[in-house]
């Protein structure tokens, strides 16, 4: 048994095929490039603003929530309404006993508007009084130093970490800041770290980039605040919802402030893991509508890619015909309708791919410095789209061969 | 070379046709062989049985030792390849190669290298006197150019066998006596060939005509006089 041929006239006739209807082979590439072009670039397009998005959220638990006061709306164990109360230390501890769910339970007291100096330079800042634990719900990603630990918080430390803009305002670019001070509202910290939150990003208490966070217990003292709490600081354990959490939470301090149980204004919850899990559902819906464009309309070019074969083949059987009276086997001209298909989606397919990544490259390059999010798609996606190509090809030419190869030689020497 | 036992074809449809009613036909070596009939005679179907086109319902066809029945269709491929030379009333070329890649095609088919089988293909355009017109394509050549070129791919293979079905059909008078007096040329070198033909004055230019109607062999005429016959005068044919 023969093998079967394939030689550079292979390709001579593979070429004259094409170009011999060169507005019709435009017209059908264009649908396979159009395909690929728009699936890729929106593909591309859709995980860096993804990535954009999610930097704005870097350091910052998605797993949180919030809980502050409010005037009370209803009249209770004999209190009127619209009574103001306060978050106290106390209900951080009772949350702790009393909703196990919760992972991180922690109070945050701020203050805002505040002159944060150094020698004669000074910069408007707030100050944050915070535990340890703030760091997980709102992380200050610390760029040199430490963050504030329970040792400061303990011994009522007069120690601070700094934003990076107060490091920019106060402090020379060479100098070293860690273990210099800096004064709030008369009083000296020594800074212990310099977080590295970006402007933008999301953040609690105001912009953490002029934000100086000090011990809660430092700050008590300072600012002579007893044991009140501005925000009280939630994260969810694995399996439960923060929503969940929330409820039980407000329960305990309703509880323990003469609260209404039905009062929906006294306890002012804020939920950021809805916030973010609505964000994710977004960005889900974004790329199944992505997929169903791209996929949609690359199918539409195959089909395409199919239907000029099918015409093609057609207006050959004579000559596919003479090949078989002549002796090309079934395997031969099989060969030359799958290699007509394959060549026709692939070099479509490959000028979408490169237009696709130069244009999301100029994208890439035309980004604000520091911006941390990659549109380009990778090496291996741009692979497998070349891969799916030629299997697509296949499979467009798949129909019109399989009528090609039932061409009898002598149904086409009838057809002159 | 060609021996057809008993061979009868009948095409399936709503009303079956029994075309070819007992085929019982011998063709030696070397012979030059011309089949005539009028058209829905069962010439053609013949043809494209022994040109392994088409298969057929019963009795046995012998190809130089080889029983031809049922083949596969890859096998059959490579028997046409092999075997048998073809050429046509439509000339049948590819539109879009040029004299010389129509030649060496079949080549292709057999796998023989490009430089090889494009130095054959030049060798037999020469032989059909047509080297100077090896690049060009179809649509540039008169028709008995084309049908020269096609002559040269039958025989670009070696084949057992030429088979031509109407070879003169689209040609005028001239080229007529030309085409065929190529086909006797090979003759002369002991080639096998089979004309299939409606027309008298090719089919006296033969050595033996077979005569089919309705599908079976009415007479054989072994060595025709060419000269005698009003249509082949001085070998001038129609």
């Amino acid at each position: 048994m023969r093998l079967v041929r394939f030689d550079i006239d292979q390709w001579g006739e593979i070429a004259d095929s094409l170009l011999r209807n060169k507005m019709r082979t435009f017209l059908t590439a264009f649908g396979i490039f159009w395909g690929i072009f728009m699936l890729l670039l929106l593909m591309g397009g859709g995980r860096g603003m993804e990535e954009m998005l999610a930097s704005n959220f870097a350091g910052f638990a998605t797993n949180s929530g919030f809980i502050i006061s409010s005037n009370t709306e209803k009249p209770y164990h004999g209190f009127r309404k619209g009574r103001r109360w306060n978050i106290v230390l106390d209900d951080v501890e009772h949350i702790r006993h009393a909703v196990p769910e919760a992972e991180v339970v922690t109070p945050a007291e701020s203050f805002w508007g505040r002159d944060v100096q150094r020698g004669t330079g000074h910069c408007e800042g707030s100050i944050v009084g915070v535990y340890p634990e703030y760091s997980i719900v709102d992380s200050p990603e610390i760029t040199d130093g430490r963050d504030i630990n329970a040792v400061d918080v303990a011994q009522q430390r007069k120690v601070c970490v700094i934003g990076k803009r107060l490091r920019e305002e106060l402090f020379k670019p060479d100098e070293q800041a860690c273990g210099q001070t800096v004064r709030v509202d008369g009083i000296h910290y020594t800074v212990v770290g310099v977080g590295g939150k970006s402007e933008g990003g999301m953040s609690l208490n105001g912009n953490a980039t002029t934000t100086v966070r000090v011990p809660y217990t430092t700050m008590q003292r300072a600012y002579n605040i007893g044991n009140h709490v501005d925000l009280l600081c939630l994260t969810a354990r694995k399996g439960y919802s923060m929503s969940h959490v929330q409820e039980k939470a407000a329960a305990v301090i309703k509880r323990a402030h003469h609260i209404h149980p039905d009062d929906s204004q006294a306890v002012n919850m804020i939920n950021a893991e809805a916030m973010f899990s609505m964000l994710e559902e977004l960005f889900g819906g974004i790329s199944i509508l992505v997929w169903m464009i791209g996929v949609g309309t690359l199918l539409g070019g195959i089909i395409g890619v199919s239907n000029i074969m099918v015409v093609t083949v057609k207006e050959r059987t004579t000559e596919i015909g003479i090949r078989r009276a002549i002796g090309a086997t079934s395997a031969d001209i099989l060969l030359m309708v799958m290699s007509e298909s394959v060549v026709l989606t692939l070099m479509a397919g490959m000028s979408g791919i490169s237009l696709a990544v130069l244009i999301l490259h100029a994208v890439e390059s035309g980004l604000p410095q520091g911006t941390d999010a990659t549109f380009q798609i990778s090496f291996a996606m741009a692979t497998g789209a070349a891969a799916t190509l030629s299997l697509l090809g296949i499979l467009a030419g798949l129909a019109p061969a399989y009528r090609a190869l039932h061409i009898k030689p002598v149904d086409a020497m009838r057809e002159e | 070379m060609i021996r057809l036992t008993n061979v009868h074809k009948t095409y399936q449809g709503q009303q079956p046709l029994h075309v070819l009613k007992g085929i019982d036909l011998h063709i030696g070596k070397g012979e030059f062989v011309a089949i005539m009939g009028a058209s829905g005679s069962g010439k053609s179907t013949l043809l494209n049985i022994l040109g392994i086109l088409d298969d057929y319902d019963e009795g046995e066809y012998w190809l130089n030792g080889t029983l031809i029945r049922h083949l596969k269709e890859s096998s059959a491929a490579h028997y046409r390849n092999r075997m048998i030379g073809f050429i046509f009333q439509s000339f049948n070329l590819i539109s879009f190669k040029n004299a010389m890649e129509n030649v060496a095609l079949p080549l292709f088919y057999q796998g023989v290298p490009r430089k090889k089988r494009n130095e054959l293909a030049m060798h037999y355009l020469e032989r059909v006197g047509l080297r100077d017109w090896a690049h060009h394509y179809p649509n540039e050549l008169s028709g008995g150019q084309k049908q020269r070129v096609a002559i040269a791919r039958a025989l670009i293979t070696r084949p057992d066998i030429i088979l031509a079905d109407e070879p003169t059909g689209a040609l005028d008078s001239r080229t007529s006596v030309e085409v065929m007096q190529l086909l006797k040329e090979l003759h002369a070198q002991g080639m096998t060939i089979v004309v299939v033909t409606h027309e008298s004055g090719v089919a006296y230019q033969t050595e033996k005509i077979i005569h089919i109607k309705d599908g079976q062999i009415e007479n054989i005429e072994e060595h025709p006089d060419i000269q005698s016959t009003v249509f082949g005068r001085g070998g001038l044919m129609k």
